[in-house]
């Protein structure tokens, strides 16, 4: 059998549960952000700056963001090893699918450390 | 003699033409292609927050990006492949419970689903508008 190097974990088991894992810290957090959005519809900076300053937040945020990278990980590799393919698209394919790859995991790497300037570099 | 039972390769264009499209592919395509939306939308949301947390100003400058038209296009398109991923991958986790794997479940529940997306979709436009 030969190996994917690509997938996010080199298991497809693994990607799985991964996948399921991180959707659900994603609801959360979308459920909790959606709810402080909708209650105080009247946010003003220092509130909303306070709110990112808290520790519980900042560690939320955090895992939410780096779910959402393992999780787009996952799901841009599955969608790219279905349909960039050479049987659909031709001899040229593997070589896109590889660019396609890399380039997602380099939007993600930057999406991470983006994410951690913002919580904690600002 | 011609065998119409050997296996066949699907291409794209077999996809697009030749098979008719059941309701549960097209709420799965419809979850794919949302979450590509979201994969793009991701450094929306952190431009917006990184705006929003840089300074008073910079979360006033946001206030006025999300208050302009085009703004309020943008963040209603993205709650809404928000929207639509979440209610979908609801689905999936309750069928991967082994939920809705019949051939009349999978369709009710892809009706469910297109069912409340519409619903949140609508939400989120009315949302939007009033913000």
């Amino acid at each position: 059998m030969v190996s994917q190097i690509t997938s996010f974990s080199r298991n497809g088991v693994s990607d799985w549960l991964v996948q399921r894992v991180t959707a659900i810290i994603l609801a959360v957090y979308t459920v909790v952000v959606v709810a402080i959005l909708l209650f105080e519809p009247q946010l003003g900076y220092a509130q909303w700056r306070a709110l990112f300053s808290a520790t519980w937040m900042q560690i939320f945020t955090l895992i939410t963001l780096l779910s959402t990278c393992a999780h787009a990980w996952i799901g841009m590799w599955t969608a790219g090893t279905d349909y960039l393919r050479p049987h659909a698209l031709g001899p040229g394919a593997n070589g896109l699918r590889l660019v396609y790859q890399v380039s997602c995991s380099m939007i993600l790497l930057v999406y991470m450390i983006w994410g951690i300037k913002i919580l904690w570099g600002n | 003699m011609k065998n119409d039972s050997r296996p066949i390769n699907v291409g794209i264009s077999d996809l697009l033409f030749r098979f008719r499209w059941p309701l549960p592919a097209l709420t799965s395509i419809t979850h794919r292609i949302a979450g590509v939306v979201l994969f793009v939308g991701t450094g929306f949301a952190l431009y917006a927050l990184d705006l929003s947390l840089s300074s008073e100003s910079g979360f006033e400058e946001l206030r006025g990006l999300l208050l302009s038209p085009f703004g309020k296009f943008i963040s209603w398109g993205l709650l809404s492949a928000l929207a639509y991923h979440f209610i979908a991958g609801i689905k999936h986790l309750l069928m991967d419970m082994g939920v809705a794997e019949t051939l009349e479940g999978g369709i009710f529940a892809a009706r469910v689903v297109l069912f409340l997306s519409v619903i949140a979709i609508f939400l989120n436009a009315v949302w939007v508008m009033q913000w």
